[in-house]
């Protein structure tokens, strides 16, 4: 008897029943593999990116979200601090502050107002155009580049923070000149621009048509609504940007601190240990790596769910297989009249659970693949969500 | 030759029993079978088959004592010399009508689908009326048509005995008559012998002899 050509007729002309069989299987059999992939990939991750960054100053509060912020650019954002707190740094001399300013978005990709420091000590390259040198400028994360098909000499523009305040920030457009090389990290997901740029985008700074009327003195000030604000940074209007207000006012959403040596790392730590300051700084891998040992305490147990939940869907698949051959007796019957062994019914259900698992085998195999293979990027994304 | 002696039939934990002293089907036969539901007209055919075994007595096909042979031996022959046609056609719903006729090939040991076999299948399809259906699943064909199908599996391996439970009972008339036609045409064109079970009593004139299973209640030995 030829099992295999009945199992795949049967199989093809039950394909809903059959689809949904492979499609169950084939997640029972991936789910635990992808989850383990994501966890290694994300633990490895994790701790690289931690262990890489020595200290992060920020507002007092979750040390947590703090650190995935700074680290990893999620959505988890402390109160700012501000740029004096960055300047504190700077004049201990004690090593060297790297503000992030990371609250706003374009397109779905994080903006990071930084300095250009940043790139130095995250060793990022730029693999096409150049790097920031003007306000209004950007570069791009490759994995950022790549989805929204920008190069340089493109523009991308600021998300508006509130659609329904007119009175708000509005969006800028960005110029970009950059693209950076693709490293796995956040930063590939991530859109830079001067600390200068994100507060522009902040609405602190900004540029518009001259104020005064022509030959009149400064005290003859004609601005009202009808002037034109820029929302592009260009060689004819940048001159017409400035800042109000005290630079040291302006907000900082982390510092990232490269102190000089490790004694000057615990003094840094020591400044700001006093629980009524309103600053911390944090240790990224010890916050980090007690998030790891906590993901692998709840992984085990959920392990033991996949196991259970994986039991149950095996045996609603088993049910359905049965059922359905509780239903071919007839056929079976007719099938032995004819001149079919008995056991043919086991040969039919032998082949077809074969073919099931092993089209199902090769559906986890390519979805395990396929997560492995893009690993870093998914962690990526999962880690800045 | 179809012989069958002394032959006594029980099924277990019933007070049905069957018995049959004397039957005999001469090659080439048309033998229609008829009595009320329940004395055991299909449990002949199931016997005759070797699908069931006696508990005395013999039933002999050919050369061969279908009653003494083992399990392998009575399948073998099954799918090699007997026919089957079946009231509800029993047509697998998953194959095309081409596949269903040649299904008895994918079960039968030994047996392999070859050119010949296809050409075969082909030729039967025609000779039934199915040209241009063979690609078409039973869902597609009507009930005609589906028993024509039922019609050429029965008849692919060439059987020398063709047996056809109530072939005709759930056909309108014309397809009933159109059936039958076929039955008839197609068995002769093989020389093979034709047992079928039927109520349709207009039908029974066209049989070379009629078996009614009323003479063996009427005998006392069979119990209903």
């Amino acid at each position: 008897m030829n099992a295999f050509f009945l199992a795949i007729s049967y199989l093809r002309f039950h394909w809903a029943r059959s689809l949904v069989l492979i499609v169950v299987t084939a997640l029972i059999l991936s789910v635990p593999i992808i989850s383990q992939v994501l966890l290694n990939g994300s633990q490895t991750a994790l701790t690289e990116r931690a262990e890489a960054t020595p200290l992060v100053l920020g507002s007092r509060g979750s040390q947590l979200d703090l650190a995935m912020n700074a680290l990893y650019f999620s959505d988890d954002r402390a109160n700012p601090v501000t740029m004096a707190d960055a300047d504190a740094i700077w004049d201990s001399g004690l090593g060297l502050p790297i503000p992030l300013n990371t609250a706003f978005e374009t397109n779905g990709a994080r903006i990071i107002g930084t300095s250009v420091e940043y790139f130095e000590f995250r060793g990022l390259n730029v693999a096409q155009g150049r790097q920031i040198a003007l306000l209004g400028e950007a570069v791009l994360g490759a994995s950022v580049a790549e989805r929204l098909g920008l190069v340089p000499g493109d523009t991308v523009v600021s998300a508006p923070q509130n659609l329904f305040d007119l009175d708000g920030v509005y969006p800028l457009e960005l110029n970009i000149v950059g693209v950076l090389a693709p490293t796995g990290t956040p930063d590939d997901e991530a859109v830079f621009v001067d600390i200068k740029t994100s507060w522009v985008i902040a609405g602190i700074g900004h540029g518009h048509d001259g104020v005064l009327a022509e030959g009149a003195t400064s005290d003859d000030i004609v601005a009202n609504a009808a002037i034109v604000e820029f929302n592009r940074i260009t060689d004819d209007n940048i001159d017409s940007f400035h800042f109000h207000g005290d630079p040291a006012d302006y907000p900082v959403s982390a510092v990232v601190l490269v102190p000089n040596d490790a004694r000057a790392a615990t003094m840094l730590r020591g400044r700001y240990l006093d629980a009524d300051n309103p600053v911390q700084i944090i240790v990224p891998r010890d916050v980090i790596g007690e998030l790891v040992g906590r993901i692998f305490r709840i992984k085990s147990l959920l392990d033991a769910v996949t196991l259970i939940v994986g039991g149950a869907a095996l045996a609603a698949v088993g049910l359905a297989i049965f059922l359905s051959y509780r239903l071919r007796a007839r056929e079976m019957q007719t099938a032995f009249k004819i001149g079919a062994r008995k056991s043919m019914i086991l040969q039919l259900i032998g082949a077809e659970t074969i073919l099931i698992l092993c089209i199902a085998g090769v559906i986890a195999i390519a979805l395990t693949f396929a997560v492995q293979t893009n690993g870093s990027t998914i962690v990526a994304w999962l880690l800045a969500t | 030759m179809i012989a069958i002696n002394d032959l006594t039939f029980a099924y277990p934990d019933s007070d049905f029993r069957l018995n049959i002293p004397s039957l005999v089907l001469e090659p080439g036969e048309k033998v229609a079978v008829v009595g009320p539901s329940g004395t055991g007209k299909t449990t002949l055919l199931n016997l005759i088959a070797g699908i069931a075994v006696p508990q005395s007595g013999t039933v002999r096909l050919g050369d061969v004592t279908v009653s003494n042979m083992g399990d392998a031996d009575r399948r073998s022959l099954r799918a090699g010399r007997i026919g089957f046609v079946f009231q509800d056609f029993a047509l697998l719903e998953y194959l095309t009508a081409r596949e269903n006729i040649l299904f008895p090939y994918r079960i039968a040991a030994g047996a392999k689908i070859d050119d010949a076999a296809r050409t075969r299948a082909v030729q039967l399809a025609q000779s039934c009326g199915l040209e241009g259906k063979l690609d078409r699943r039973p869902g597609a064909l009507s009930q005609g048509e589906q028993q024509r199908v039922a019609l050429c599996r029965s008849l692919i391996m060439k059987p020398d005995l063709v047996l056809a439970d109530e072939a005709t009972g759930n056909l309108d008339p014309a397809n009933k008559v159109a059936i039958l036609d076929l039955l008839f045409a197609r068995t002769s064109e093989q020389g093979a012998t034709l047992l079928a079970v039927t109520h349709d009593h207009e039908l029974l004139p066209r049989f070379d002899r009629v078996i009614d299973f009323a003479i063996f209640r009427d005998a006392g030995e069979h119990a209903a």
